[in-house]
């Protein structure tokens, strides 16, 4: 994901402005941390010392303790690789599903394409969370369960839009006049169509990121994602939450504020993208913070 | 038969605003290898879908009737790798070049790619030949040509390079689809000199469609006459432009401003230009023709053989004496 966006920026960073560069940057910083934690860090984030539950922080814990006596410094170092995996995994998943079908359904066209359409109108009937739950409830809570359901909701998000955009391009002359050079279906769509559609697929893969991560948290916090002992940001969230009646909100805070950051720096980052790639506007289900815009979906 | 290319009796229908609309009735061609072939015509005449019939280019929902034979293959049955051979065995090339090559890939890779992917050539050997056949169609500086992007290229330039793609393949069959229109009047000599020369050089059958009657005349060896989405006249070129039999032919050569003689207007031909679908049941002309009759509107004539040629006119023979 950040492969992608270091990719595109390093052609035209301007383009992003102050604020998406900023947010380019505030990713690459949390990627940096999730990867170094171990250094940063000595503690071990699943020893627990009751000892020191809720005390403050001092030499060797910046962060503190949490309820159980835990390094909270060591947790969010931890907790930040789930919470960013799951939304890579949910990314590329979702995002290598969709631009499959969409391509597909844009080329043959015909029964292929409205049956594709059809599929994709059932599944958005569906809310990613609500999704994830349900199948975490029938097969068990987990990551990978929650992962699974997220892409599979996000599919129709995406498919529609690389649709539209690849039938755009499928009608261009210079993809008939590669047909007419002989080429093949798939030759044309993976060495042109896919190419020429990267643009849109980073802008729609940054911005899902965040909805994912918003999504992977919800989840957790409702104990369905990823299981204890494990930490992600959503489990210290709602870990925290008895600490927030004591009087120690550092732990939700923390990790709720990793969390807010991240997504607005993914949402900023997407947007900007979006508004490079030369695609008119953006498309994703509509949330609280960002309410579809009129008429343009 | 020694033809390269037969379409007979091709008639195609098109799905256009709701219901299935005629753009081409009983079109028949041939050409031999190593023939040029004139299709001249007005806009909406139906030129382009003769040529994007024979590559199977028709938009989708395209009803096609009659047969196109290219080397002895059904084309309208061909399917997958066939379709394939034939598409590498007939170039065509187009008349936007900047509108039909990728923007973002380099002139390169649009030259080697059908050599690469197709016939898994090397990239180092397909660039080497594609510098030669750009040398030959005079685009000097090839290895840097290579590396530059379809927007540093001039129209002109980038039509060479359009040529030299569709030369790359060693094609048996050039379909050029006005493919000077949209250059400078400057370049369009130039571009169509290279294309007439190499097209000798190589032996290569081309079918050339052109609005020019003149440039037919110069550079092939047949010419067709389209009106409406049906072919009205075909002759050696010399003969048609000099000795025209149809009616049409005759309006067209006389429409076109000549440099030898001073005229006050230009000579225009009655009325405008039907689609294959507005034209009349009888002859498709006689909504235009200055020498109806009753006949013309009962009968639609077919293409018969008339003076070396084929024409589509019940008048032709006491025309071409009145001519006299």
């Amino acid at each position: 994901m950040t492969a992608i966006t270091a990719l595109l920026g390093s052609s035209r960073p301007n383009r992003w402005g102050p604020l998406g560069t900023t947010a380019a940057i505030v990713i690459l910083a949390a990627v940096a941390l999730s990867v170094l934690g171990p250094a940063l860090s000595s503690a071990d984030p699943n020893a627990s010392d009751f000892a020191s539950a809720y005390a403050a922080p001092g030499a060797g814990h910046p962060l503190g303790y949490d309820g159980q006596g835990r390094d909270l410094l060591a947790r969010l170092l931890t907790g930040s690789r789930t919470s960013l995996l799951g939304p890579l995994w949910v990314v590329a998943l979702s995002m290598a599903a969709g631009t499959i079908i969409a391509i597909a359904a844009a080329w043959v066209g015909g029964w292929l394409d409205s049956v594709v359409s059809a599929a994709l109108d059932v599944v958005f009937a569906f809310p990613g969370v609500l999704l994830a739950m349900l199948v975490a409830a029938v097969f068990g809570p987990g990551l990978s369960a929650a992962v699974l359901a997220l892409s599979v909701a996000y599919v129709p998000y995406i498919a529609r839009l690389l649709r539209s955009a690849a039938l755009a391009e499928r009608r261009k002359a210079y993809v008939q006049a590669l047909e007419v050079q002989g080429l093949g279906a798939v030759a044309i769509c993976l060495r042109h169509l896919v190419p020429n559609l990267i643009p849109l697929i980073a802008a729609q893969a940054t911005l899902f990121f965040g909805y994912a991560m918003v999504d992977l948290a919800i989840v957790s916090y409702f104990g369905l994602g990823v299981q204890p002992p494990d930490a992600d940001w959503g489990v210290m969230v709602a870990g925290g939450q008895s600490g927030v009646l004591q009087g120690y909100p550092a732990e939700s805070l923390l990790a709720g504020g990793c969390i807010v950051v991240l997504v607005v720096a993914f949402n900023v980052l997407g947007e900007r993208l979006s508004d490079g790639s030369g695609q008119g506007g953006t498309f994703g289900p509509s949330r609280w913070w960002r309410p579809r815009r009129g008429g343009a979906a | 038969m020694n033809d390269l290319l037969r379409i007979s009796g091709l008639t195609v229908r098109l799905p256009l605003d709701g219901e299935m609309r005629t753009v081409l009735s009983d079109v028949s061609l041939s050409i031999a290898a190593g023939e040029a072939v004139g299709l001249v015509g007005e806009s909406g005449s139906g030129k382009s879908m003769t040529a994007r019939s024979i590559v199977r280019l028709l938009p989708p929902g395209a009803l096609v009737e009659g047969t196109i034979r290219y080397r002895g293959n059904d084309v309208p049955s061909l399917r997958g790798q066939r379709l394939r051979d034939l598409r590498s065995s007939v170039s065509m090339v187009f008349q936007d070049p900047r509108a039909h090559i990728n923007p973002v890939r380099t002139v390169g890779d649009f030259l080697t790619e059908a050599l690469r992917v197709n016939q898994r050539v090397a990239r180092r050997e397909a660039e080497g030949r594609a510098v030669r056949v750009l040398d030959e169609v005079g685009v000097a500086d090839g290895p840097r040509r290579l590396r530059q992007y379809p927007h540093e290229l001039s129209g002109g330039l980038l039509q060479r390079v359009m040529i030299a793609a569709a030369l790359l393949t060693e094609p048996h069959l050039l379909l050029a689809d006005e493919p000077t229109t949209a250059l400078d009047v400057t370049t369009q000599a130039e571009v169509m000199a290279i294309l007439d020369e190499l097209r000798r050089e190589r032996g290569l059958a081309m079918l050339f469609i052109t609005h020019d009657l003149e440039l037919a005349a110069a550079v092939c060896d047949r010419t067709a006459v389209m009106y409406a989405g049906r072919v009205m006249e075909i002759r050696a070129s010399a003969l048609l432009h000099d000795h025209a039999l149809h009616p049409y032919t005759a309006a067209l050569a006389a429409a076109r401003p000549s440099l030898e003689r001073r005229a006050e207007r230009l000579v225009t031909t009655p009325g405008r230009p039907l689609s294959a679908f507005e034209a009349p049941d009888g002859c498709p002309f006689s909504t235009r023709c200055p020498h109806v009759r009753q006949r013309c509107h009962d009968e639609r004539p077919d293409l018969r053989p008339l003076d070396g040629g084929q024409v589509a006119c019940v008048r032709a023979e006491e025309l071409a004496v009145s001519h006299d």
